[in-house]
């Protein structure tokens, strides 16, 4: 009985957290104040570190916590100031183009909903066992064994992405 | 758990990114946008890594993750640009490679 209660116990967690972060998620590409869009960001993105860490993987939910709430957001929040974003009506921020784009998303949204349905109906995830295969050490051997190539490759990439970033956006 | 849940969910996210990136005309609102897309992918990963008992999912999505701030970073250098070259960062009006 206690690990049906726990089963219980995460279903009713996603859904609450679920529910959190589509409301947020929605408000980030409607409210018509920029500042809001980024703090409703913060919600999503700690919303989806939740939902890892309650999938098992507390690794990547504090890298999530840490590089995305951490950095990413202040990196938004610095981008709004530096161009003095309108804050002013929803007609300034979103183009003539709005039912246009609800309607591709809805018909992605369904398209994809159907296939998902269809192909994974009955697949369950065991969380205890993927609990234990799943744990941070696992991650750190596969990391430095199997894809320490991409690893250094990524390590490159945010070395150019830097000095990229360096370069367009300081004075001359 | 079921996975359709997560699955569902980050189709959900995935699709407001695109509604996003194609109603918004705001720059840094645009990338916001991205940002939910790429959120959508890494909570995909995670959770066939979850079903799967493997960890290349979580690997990937700390991958993910990097590359993402390094987008961002470049990114907004750019809507940075854009702004000190045109005192505003509507992407309509963004049209110069316009055949």
């Amino acid at each position: 009985m206690p690990i049906l209660a726990e089963a219980a116990a995460q279903n009713v967690a996603f859904w609450i957290i679920a529910a959190v972060m589509a409301a947020a998620a929605i408000a980030v590409v409607t409210v018509p104040n920029v500042v809001h869009a980024a703090l409703s960001l913060v919600v999503v993105l700690a919303g989806v570190a939740a939902q890892y860490i309650l999938l098992q993987a507390e690794f990547v939910g504090l890298v999530q916590v840490l590089i995305y709430i951490g950095a990413v957001i202040i990196l938004f929040l610095f981008g709004i100031m530096l161009t003095r974003s309108p804050m002013k009506k929803n007609t300034e921020l979103d183009n003539n183009q709005r039912l246009a784009a609800a309607g591709v998303a809805a018909l992605i949204l369904g398209v994809l909903v159907v296939r998902l349905l269809d192909s994974f109906g009955g697949v369950h995830i065991d969380l205890a066992q993927a609990a234990a295969a799943n744990d941070t050490s696992a991650v750190a051997d596969s990391i430095f064994r199997v894809y320490v190539v991409a690893f250094e490759v990524v390590s490159l990439l945010l070395l150019a992405a830097l000095v990229g970033a360096i370069v367009l956006a300081r004075r001359d | 758990m079921p996975i359709t849940q997560f699955l569902v969910l980050s189709a959900f996210l995935f699709c407001v990114g695109i509604y996003g990136v194609l109603a918004r005309r705001n720059g840094v609102l645009v990338l916001m946008s991205v940002e939910l897309m790429l959120n959508a992918v890494n909570l995909n990963l995670i959770a066939f890594a979850a079903r799967l008992g493997d960890v290349a999912g979580q690997v990937f999505a700390l991958f993910v993750i990097t590359i993402a701030a390094a987008e961002v970073g470049v990114g907004l250098a750019i809507v940075l640009l854009i702004y000190r070259n045109r005192q505003s960062i509507d992407l309509d009006e963004v049209s110069s490679m316009r055949g």
